[in-house]
């Protein structure tokens, strides 16, 4: 195993953000749990919202992250190699974050459910259209698993495409069945108290920077194990090399 | 001008390769077509539908019965290729990849459409069929949404051809990305049969499976030079 030497600034920013992210999460769960008010229908099972909701938004930003890095990787792949692994790293991290997220969202969004509307889950076009986002990674990241070393980064960067293409088509689809049948009909978020928006957004704030710092942690582990690879294949060349006659 | 003819000349070399491939053995519309009926029988026995509640159902598990059918026969539409290496004689080829690519989906449109012409006639005899609607648009829908199936499984097969767990993979790949395309075509195929929905939204259902069909035949083609020569 090489051993990287990453430059002592990168470190300390690293643990700086890790520790901000803790701090920021800690005042948002003061905000949610102690200091924004009992909401007037559903009581204390609301507060989950400062949860569901900023676990479902970066499940909702993070995918991009990984669409935009699976292009980049498609573009250099032939062009540089090296950048293209740089990408392609990203593009995995991202898509097991945004798995993460989407699952959080799911399982909150089911509590709620269950606590609010007595039932855990309901084909409503949002969940819908939100289970088959779930449903898009872990096959993507299933793909990355399956396929062998040397070309899975290629499988899943088209993949990547793929998926995020047909993100769009199924909201569409979706909302446009579920609008022509009778269902359950539920009010979104409607709009939220002026006293709630300091814990939403603390709350916003720190997943944001949460999983922003995992992607980055997981980003640096890929590379890690990637140069470990050219490192062995490089082991292997010279070795090769001094046994030939 | 010359290009394409030259393009549609390579396509129609691969179709009439794969046609006469499967003429030969048969083996790929045989399994299709007994896996489906097969398929149709357990759905059956399973719910025991009548008349009214046949008519509900059936477009859905015809769309099921064709869905996993196709992911059967799809599995091995690459395999072929692979024997005594003519993949990697097509990869050297100067021939474009798509001109492959479009060869090989076409033949696979055609075999799904020979076993749907042949489960049609046996799902209005179990199910007790009577289409209630235009039966004219299914024949619209019907090739519009095997395309949909049949284009991106055919791309999922070839990203299987060097993985492990072949089979396993492409229903894993397929089935997430078609969900859009499945509901299109269950919606628009049992408002016909029940005449339950409004000719527009028949017409919107049909419309949004075209452009489903179109985008992914798009992407489709412009990605699978990359696909072929991954390494």
């Amino acid at each position: 195993m090489p051993i990287v030497i990453r430059p002592a600034i990168l470190r300390n920013a690293a643990w700086l953000w890790f520790f901000g992210a803790l701090a920021i999460l800690a005042v948002g769960f003061r905000e949610a749990i102690f200091i924004a008010p009992t909401e007037a229908t559903m009581g204390d099972v609301q507060r989950i919202f400062y949860y569901h909701v900023p676990s479902a938004l970066m499940g909702l930003i993070f995918p991009y992250v990984n669409f935009f890095a699976s292009l980049a990787y498609l573009y250099w792949r032939r062009r540089d190699p090296l950048k293209a692994l740089a990408a392609d790293a990203l593009a995995l991290a991202s898509a097991e974050v945004t798995v993460v997220f989407v699952s959080i969202g799911l399982l909150t969004g089911m509590l709620w459910a269950r606590a609010s509307w007595g039932i855990w889950w309901t084909w409503d076009a949002r969940l819908t259209t939100y289970l088959l986002l779930w449903l898009l990674y872990v096959s993507y990241l299933l793909l990355r698993r399956f396929s062998s070393s040397g070309e899975s980064n290629t499988l899943a960067a088209v993949i990547s495409v793929f998926a995020a293409v047909d993100v769009p088509i199924v909201y569409m689809s979706i909302h446009w069945w579920r609008t022509q049948h009778p269902s359950p009909v539920f009010s979104g978020n409607g709009s939220l108290d002026p006293s709630m928006w300091p814990a939403f957004l603390w709350n916003v704030f720190g997943w944001g920077l949460w999983g922003v710092f995992i992607i980055l942690f997981r980003f640096a582990l890929e590379r890690r194990r990637q140069l470990a690879e050219q490192d062995d294949a490089l082991t292997a060349i010279e070795a090769s090399l001094e046994t030939a006659p | 001008m010359n290009d394409l003819t030259s393009y549609l000349g390579h396509v129609f070399g691969h179709l009439r390769k794969d046609l006469r491939i499967e003429w030969r053995s048969r083996d790929s519309i045989n399994g299709m077509l007994f896996f489906s009926l097969l398929v149709v029988v357990v759905f059956s026995l399973a719910f025991d539908p009548t008349a009214a509640v046949s008519r509900q159902i059936s477009g859905g598990i015809l769309w099921v019965a064709l869905l996993f059918a196709t992911v059967t026969a799809l599995n091995q539409s690459w395999t072929r290729e692979q024997n005594n290496q003519v993949l990697e004689a097509q990869r050297m080829a100067p021939a474009p990849a798509s001109a492959l690519f479009l060869g090989k989906a076409l033949a696979n449109m055609i075999f799904v459409l020979v076993v749907e012409a042949v489960l049609a006639p046996v799902f209005v005899v179990f199910y007790n069929l009577h289409v209630l609607g235009n039966p004219w648009l299914l024949a619209i829908i019907l090739p519009l949404g095997t395309w949909a199936l049949v284009v991106n499984g055919t791309f999922f097969a070839v990203l299987g051809l060097r993985t492990r767990n072949r089979e396993l993979l492409l229903p894993l790949l397929l089935l997430p990305i078609s969900l859009p395309a499945l509901l299109e075509m269950v919606q628009a195929t049992t408002g016909v049969l029940t005449a339950g929905l409004d000719p527009i939204q028949i017409n919107s259902w049909i419309i949004q499976l075209a452009g489903y069909d179109i985008i992914f035949t798009i992407i489709c083609l412009l990605l699978f030079d990359t696909v072929l020569n991954a390494e």
